[in-house]
C-alpha cells in the first residue's frame, strides 16, 4: 500500500514531504527511542512517534523509512518539514494517541 | 577526498552537542557507498553503525574527526574524539548502559542502544578509551 491511501484511510495530515506520498509501505515501527528504531526498524516502513525534531528525519533518511506519523496533534519542527520536503519522506500527523493509530495502522496493513 | 587506484578517503568534523547537524556525516558517507555500488546490505549495515558512532560524539563527547577509508576489501571508519572517554567500555556496551543527560533523553536519544548497534552491525568494532582525553572507535565492515 502507497503512503498516500494509508494517509486517507486513517484521515492522517500531511505535513510536509508530498512528492514522497507515492512511496510503498512495507510495514510499521512504533517507537520514540531512537536507536531502537536505527537498530530495528526496516526500509519502507512507517514510523509511528511523538519525537518532532530533526533527528527524527535523519533516522528516516538512513534508514529509507517511507514515512513518519507524529501522534497526539504533535506537529514537525520547522527544519524537520524542510528535511522531510527535501528527502521526500513524508511526515503524517494525527489526533489519535500511538496506540490507537498503531491498532488501526496494523489493522490496515495485515 | 582522495583517491587512488586502490583506496579512496573520506574525512568529516562532528561538533559535540550540535544536535541539528548529528547524522550529517552518515548520509554522506551513505551517499558515497551507494554511488560505489556496495551491497545494498553492507551499506544498511555501515549506516547503523556509523550513524550511532557518530550521535555518540555528539552526545557525550566535545569535537571528534570521522576518518573512512574504503579499499577493495573493506570499509573502515574510524572516529577519533576528544571527549570525557569511556571509564569501563564493557559497562558501556551493555544494552541499558547510559549516561545521557535528561536533556539528551527527552528527544529520544539515550537507551543504552547504540554500542550495541554498532556491536551486532559491524563486522570488527574496536574501542580505545582515555578518561579526560578521548574515544576512538575503529568500524571496518569486509566486502566478503
Ligand atoms: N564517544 C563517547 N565518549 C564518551 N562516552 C561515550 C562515548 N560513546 C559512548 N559513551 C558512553 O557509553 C554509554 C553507552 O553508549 P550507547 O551509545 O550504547 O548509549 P547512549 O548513547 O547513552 O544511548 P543511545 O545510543 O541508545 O541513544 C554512553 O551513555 C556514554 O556513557
Ligand atoms: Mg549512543
Amino acid at each position: 500500500m502507497r503512503v498516500a491511501e494509508i494517509a486517507e484511510k486513517l484521515g492522517l495530515k500531511v505535513y510536509s514531504g508530498m512528492n514522497g506520498l507515492n512511496r510503498e509501505v512495507t510495514g510499521g515501527y512504533v517507537s520514540d527511542l531512537l536507536s531502537d528504531v536505527m537498530g530495528n526498524a526496516d526500509a519502507g516502513e512507517i514510523w509511528i512517534t511523538l519525537q518532532t525534531h530533526k533527528n527524527v528525519m535523519a533516522i528516516a533518511s538512513l534508514k529509507d523509512l517511507a514515512a513518519i506519523i507524529l501522534v497526539s496533534d504533535n506537529t514537525p519542527e520547522q527544519d524537520t518539514a524542510i528535511q522531510s520536503n527535501g528527502e521526500e519522506i513524508p511526515i503524517l500527523g494525527t489526533s489519535l494517541a500511538t496506540f490507537e493509530i498503531s491498532g488501526k495502522l496494523y489493522e490496515l496493513l495485515k | 577526498m582522495s583517491h587512488d587506484s586502490h583506496t579512496m578517503h573520506f574525512e568529516y568534523n562532528v561538533e559535540g552537542g550540535n544536535f541539528t547537524r548529528a547524522g550529517y556525516a552518515s548520509s554522506e558517507i551513505k551517499k558515497i557507498l551507494k554511488q560505489l555500488n556496495v551491497d545494498m546490505g553492507i551499506i544498511k549495515r555501515t549506516v547503523v553503525a556509523c550513524y550511532e558512532a557518530e550521535v555518540n560524539v555528539v552526545a557525550h563527547a566535545f569535537s571528534g574527526t570521522i576518518y573512512v577509508d574504503v579499499s577493495t576489501e573493506s570499509i573502515t571508519i574510524r572516529l577519533v574524539d576528544e571527549g570525557p572517554g569511556i571509564p569501563d567500555i564493557d559497562l558501556a556496551m551493555q544494552e541499558g548502559y547510559s549516561t545521557a543527560s535528561s536533556k539528551v533523553r527527552e528527544m529520544g536519544f539515550g537507551a543504552g542502544m547504540g554500542l550495541p548497534n554498532i556491536k551486532k552491525n559491524a563486522d570488527k568494532l574496536e574501542i580505545s578509551s582515555e578518561v579526560n582525553k578521548g574515544t576512538t572507535l575503529e568500524i571496518t565492515m569486509f566486502f566478503n
